[in-house]
């Protein structure tokens, strides 16, 4: 143990502590840019600035250690006066036009030096002038980039991508794609986790909210929307709704409002999709000399990116099931459009989604089958359409619970929790179980599965066949369960694989919170859902099961896999 | 009015001159990982501010070539091919009008830029951006990634500061079994861009390791050998790079055998350097630590005659070959056959195996100013020569050898004998040598490298009357079997042919390493090179077995950094230690290597090591 002082407060902390950390034990707040919780603390804005008494250098309190005896003061003059002049040099390099800004309100480096009450800037602006090609789903402008080095170190650390390197040398030194690549030609999952742990604007979505408005004001556009699961564990905090008061009834009833014509589920597909992965998990199984093991799901673009960047050799092993949202953009121009008696080219169809890479996903060109033009037309993230409830100024504290439209708005508690890590696993179990069995496996029996590890496993009995399963988030997992597979370490049968860590809850579209990882308490929010419903097994779905009667006849049928299975390795980049 | 004043600096003369000098060293110390066209911009700002004024092409060309550089630099803004064109010719046109060297020179500097790294000119020019290589090359640790071992410097200093030598010489040995030598003789490299430079000067690195290695317990064993491979692996030579690939090899299961030609492990280091610099205990206790892993050895087994080198590789899963540089070059002149005409190497080879030659009363000349000729005008003086001349063709300025070993050589009463060339040997009736005849030079143009050419002095040849002359121009190696057997050989240099991964091209599993490649280098190169040959035999075999050591570095603690002297080691006096074989250096006192260690700035836990990462964990 050590004992010091800060702010002659006495402490005693265990060794190894940081100042920064010792002094959140006694309440004492120090003002942080760059620093993100055991992944980035390099002391790099130099914002955390502390006096160690007896020193003239003033020391980091993110990246130092805590020493026997130390008095720290955190506000002390001089602290206060460097403090602030850093802070004036970052602004001064930095685009701060904060008016049109995607992070202004939510930004780190406003909150500082808005509390530090600076009101002008001494220095000249020196922010680079932003070059990219603003058409991928993953935008960064140079100019706000304050180089706090976070992306880099998520992307590596976390996602093992190494998509983003210092670029240029000396005072030009910048953030830019590894090896002077343009980003469209790096390997980038467009995961989005280097957006989510921006503290300032520099990283955002591609913005398709134009596009999206463009349509709603098209009289001869009919927009459909689509919401996947884990938006409604997360869409507002975007909108300042406290979590228990962020339900999806009032999240249909906001989207009505802004006026989409047919508001629905993708928890109708996700149910779709175990009925169909399932299906081809028990097709594989009883035949398993003819496929390659484990069997992979598929609904995670950019785990499919991943796949095809870094295991191309992996790609046989994946579902060819498509994603619950591929799935719903072709039953949505062909079979819904039907029963809804409308013109499938009429069909704008529109996702909204906890992620980023489905903005690649629908923009494959192999993806498309319904015939009418893109399958899914427009992705927005659950900040793009928390953007759109804000600017129509929806007060969001009077909405009212609201259906989804008819017949395309029933899911299961099964296909909401395709939102969390272990969810689309333990879906796909309570199914197979059934099909297996001809009947329902008690609800607690697949729990294993759950939970915040980032390579879990487990080995299923039923009727005496064992299943052996894991469930990866992550990237970085992701790469060390392959390679474990590859040297023959593991053998598992079926291997479920989110990109980015806790699965869609902490997905790279969702709203950001800086500091903080919120996958799990929106993962609980799912599972609470789950546990409610009425409903709790995709195969129960009534509107499921009336699209196998009648349009899709069964599981893997022709119709199927014309509609709802892609062949992955022919994708496009 | 005085007529004629004193001239005296003003106060601001005597502080600028006192930031030239931090400037200096900041130059010095410039960490790796700097784009060249951003340092050029930069000295030649510096240029621009030193011009006088009164010429156009110097004060007004120079800062047009400034505003050319921001425009190719700033991120901001677009530039061309044209610009670059322009730039060119502006330094041209300055370079041959400029009234003095202020101006030409920093032309000429701009010049060589633009043809030595045109390449980053285009890559800014063209895509607004620093070459890739720039991020690559930028090392957080300027001391390690100077090693060419990439010892843990900051790592072993730390542990020094802590009283946990055994430690050091655990961590030291993770990427080089040899402690006890570096910390005796190494060239020290690491010291060259020493961050503490910025502040005062570098750290006394060697100085530190000296510490670990004098003050370490009587033995630190070696780590545990990885599970046995069954692999066998022919390593030919025996001197620091066979031990070191020896050594690593050993550790990682494989089972190396050292063919060694002489009687004795060491190469170079035994018989090569002297007692007085590395005494041959100090020598055995890093032997002995290497052969305790694992390490079987056949001495006084020439390769070439017993087995070929084609038995050796069918008989051999991996072969390294490294037989060091040992055989002399010739003088070239009349009367170099005669009696008393003693090449260094072999000299020194005789004193490696206790056969000292009797020099007493007799005068000595050494031909030769790199380190061996140091070496051996030294150790003549200790063998009782009564005069020892050190003839030299061009000036002590441009000796090879380290200025410390040039000034022990004076202290201990060695003559240099600068600007003079040999011309030939004369011997009497009994082909005895008599003198050396010399012809006296004048230090002409620089050659390309920047060292003057001799030039032939209109003066008459001298003669400097002797009974010894022993030759110390330089070494070779005898390949000539070695290449019958098909290994390739560079024949302009004399030297085998391996690449960067010491692997030899067209016979596979066949490695080559250390001076035979390099040409005669330091000892730290020759480890270094084993290293890299034993990982890649390793991979070679099929493995990835990898190095790694079980010792935690000290955190560093916060303190300021105060500008500090640094402690050196210290001589024996000359006139005591000038006539016997002990050695001369003594290593620091407990409260010198303190202090000392408290200078080192930790480059692993901040800056840019804070960010990349400051150590190589394991390799």
């Amino acid at each position: 143990m050590v004992s010091l002082t800060i702010n002659d407060q006495k402490i005693t902390v265990s060794e190894g502590t940081t100042i920064l950390e010792a002094a959140r034990e006694v309440g004492i707040d120090i003002p942080h840019l760059c620093y993100l919780e055991g992944i980035n603390e390099i002391g790099a804005c130099r914002v955390c600035i502390v006096e160690n008494k007896g020193m003239d250098t003033l020391i980091t309190a993110c990246n130092t250690p805590v020493e026997e005896g130390m008095q720290i003061y955190t506000n002390s003059p001089k602290v206060r006066k460097t403090r602030r002049i850093n802070v004036e040099l970052i602004l001064s390099d930095h685009d701060c036009k904060c008016a049109t800004c995607v992070r202004s309100g939510n930004c780190s480096l406003q909150k500082i030096a808005n509390d530090l009450g600076i009101l002008e800037v001494s220095y000249e602006n020196v922010a680079e002038v932003s070059k990219w090609n603003y058409n991928v789903p993953l935008i960064r402008d140079a100019s706000k980039c304050i180089k706090c080095m976070r992306c880099i170190q998520i992307c590596d650390k976390i996602q093992s991508m190494n998509v983003w390197d210092i670029t240029g040398s000396g005072y030009r030194t910048t953030v830019g794609v590894a090896h002077n690549e343009p980003i469209e030609e790096a390997d980038c999952a467009f995961c989005g986790q280097c957006i989510t742990h921006c503290p300032v604007g520099a990283l955002r979505e591609r913005n398709d909210t134009g596009r999206m408005l463009d349509a709603l004001a098209d009289p001869d556009k009919i927009t459909m929307v689509q919401i996947a699961p884990a938006v409604r564990a997360a869409w507002g905090e975007g909108v300042g709704l406290y979590r228990e008061e962020s339900t999806t009834g009032k999240l249909v009833s906001a989207l009505r409002q802004i006026g989409f014509d047919y508001i629905f589920d993708t928890v109708y597909t996700a149910d779709l999709t175990i009925m169909e992965e399932g299906s081809e998990f028990l097709e594989r199984f009883t035949h398993r000399d003819e496929y390659k093991w484990p069997m992979f799901t598929s609904c995670c673009p950019g785990w499919i990116r991943f796949v095809k960047t870094q295991y191309p050799e992996l790609a046989g092993n994946l579902s060819s099931a498509k994603s619950p949202q591929q799935m719903f953009g072709a039953i949505s121009k062909t079979y819904i459009a039907h029963k809804l008696g409308i013109d499938p080219d009429k069909i704008f169809s529109v996702s909204i989604m906890p992620c980023t890479a489905k903005k690649y996903e629908c923009d494959v060109a192999e993806v498309n089958d319904a015939g009418h033009g893109k399958d899914v037309d427009l992705v927005l993230t659950t900040r793009e359409m928390d953007r759109l409830i804000n600017a129509d100024r929806i007060k969001v504290e009077e909405l009212k619970e609201e259906p989804f439209d008819d017949m395309f708005g029933e899911g299961t508690g099964a296909g909401v929790i395709f939102g969390a890590t272990g969810g689309v696993m333990e879906a796909a179990l309570r199914s197979a179980y059934f099909l297996l069995t001809g009947k329902n496996p008690k609800m607690d029996a697949f729990k294993k599965v759950r939970g915040m590890d980032g390579w879990k496993e487990a080995i299923f009995e039923i009727e005496g066949v064992a299943v052996k399963v894991a469930v990866v988030s992550g990237l970085g997992n992701t790469r060390k369960l392959n390679e474990a597979i590859k040297a023959g370490k593991v053998e598992y049968d079926f291997v479920e694989v989110m990109a980015c860590p806790g699965g869609c809850a902490g997905g790279g579209g969702q709203p950001i919170h800086d500091g903080e990882e919120l996958a799990e308490t929106r993962s609980k929010t799912l599972y609470g859902i789950d546990s409610t419903a009425k409903i709790r097994f995709s195969h129960e779905n009534p509107t499921v099961q009336m699209t196998y009667e009648e349009f899709l006849e069964k599981p893997l049928s022709h119709r199927s896999h014309e509609l709802l299975h892609t062949n992955i390795e022919e994708w496009g980049l | 009015m005085s007529r004629l004043e004193f001239r005296a600096k003003d106060r601001a003369q005597v502080v600028v001159e006192g930031l030239y000098g931090d400037i200096e060293r900041r130059i010095i110390a410039s960490p790796p990982g700097q784009c060249p066209v951003d340092m050029a911009a930069s000295f030649l700002k510096l240029c621009h501010a030193q011009t006088c004024g009164k010429c156009v092409p110097c004060r007004v060309g120079i800062g047009q070539l400034l505003k050319l550089y921001d425009k190719i630099l700033t991120l901001n803004e677009e530039s061309s091919m044209a610009d670059l064109e322009l730039m060119q010719s502006t330094a041209e046109a300055i370079r041959d009008s400029a009234d003095c060297a202020i101006g030409t020179e920093a032309a000429n500097m701009v010049l060589r830029g633009i043809k030595g790294f045109r390449e980053d000119y285009e890559e800014h020019i063209l895509r607004n951006r620093c070459a890739d290589n720039i991020i690559a090359n930028k090392q957080p640790v300027p001391c390690v990634a100077k090693c060419p071992a990439g010892v843990d410097i900051p790592g072993y200093t730390a542990l020094v500061s802590e009283g946990r030598y055994d430690d050091a010489v655990k961590l030291i040995r993770k990427d080089n079994p040899f402690p006890t030598v570096c910390a005796l003789i190494c060239e020290h490299p690491c010291e060259e861009r020493c961050r503490r430079k910025l502040m005062d000067t570098a750290v006394n690195i060697r100085g530190m390791k000296r510490f670990a290695v004098d003050n370490c317990s009587e033995t630190v064993p070696v780590p545990g050998k990885m599970d046995d491979t069954g692999k066998r692996v022919a390593i030919i030579g025996g001197g620091p790079s066979g031990l070191t690939a020896a050594y690593f090899l050993a550790l990682m299961g494989h089972k190396p055998t050292i063919f060694e030609k002489r009687s004795q492990l060491g190469g170079m280091l035994r018989y090569g350097i002297p007692n007085y610099r590395l005494p041959r205990e100090r020598l055995q206790w890093d032997i002995d630590a290497i052969l305790s892993a694992g390490v079987e050895v056949k001495t006084d087994y020439d390769a070439d005659k017993e087995q070929s080198m084609k038995e050796l590789i069918a008989d051999y899963d991996a072969v390294y070959i490294s037989i060091g540089a040992h055989t002399h070059k010739s003088l070239g002149i009349e009367g170099e056959y005669g009696e008393g005409v003693i090449p260094a190497v072999e000299m020194l080879r005789g004193i490696g195996d206790d056969a000292m030659p009797d020099f007493k009363n007799k005068s000595v000349v050494v031909i030769g100013g790199g380190n061996v000729a140091m070496d051996v005008a030294r150790t003549a003086k200790r063998l009782g020569a009564s005069e020892v001349n050190i003839v030299y063709r061009r000036r002590k300025d441009d000796m090879t050898a380290l200025p410390e070993e040039i000034d022990g050589a004076i202290a201990e009463g060695c003559t240099l004998v600068e600007l003079k060339a040999p011309v030939r040997i004369e011997l009497d009736a009994d082909d005895e040598v008599k003198a050396l005849w010399v012809q006296p030079q004048i230090a002409g143009e620089s050659d390309k490298s920047g060292r003057p050419r001799p030039v032939a002095a209109q003066a008459d040849e001298e003669r400097i009357p002797c009974h010894i002359i022993i030759s110390a121009i330089g070494q070779g190696i005898d390949y000539a079997d070695f290449e019958d057997s098909g290994v390739p050989v560079v024949e302009s240099k004399g030297l085998f042919s391996a690449n960067r991964s010491a692997s030899v091209e067209k016979i596979d599993g066949v490695f080559a390493g250390g001076d035979c490649v390099t040409g005669p280098s330091t000892v730290i190169n020759a480890i270094a090179a084993g290293k890299v040959a034993a990982a890649n035999i390793d991979e070679y075999l099929g493995y990835h077995h990898e190095i790694s050591v079980d010792v935690e570095i000290p955190i560093p603690k916060q303190m300021d950094k105060k500008p500090c002297g640094r402690a050196e080691m210290k001589l024996r006096y000359a006139n005591q230690r000038g006539s016997d074989f002990l050695e001369i250096e003594q290593g620091l006192s407990l409260e010198e290597a303190m202090q000392e260690a408290s200078r080192c700035l930790r480059c692993d836990y901040n800056g840019f090591g804070a960010f990349r990462g400051g150590r190589n964990e394991k390799w």
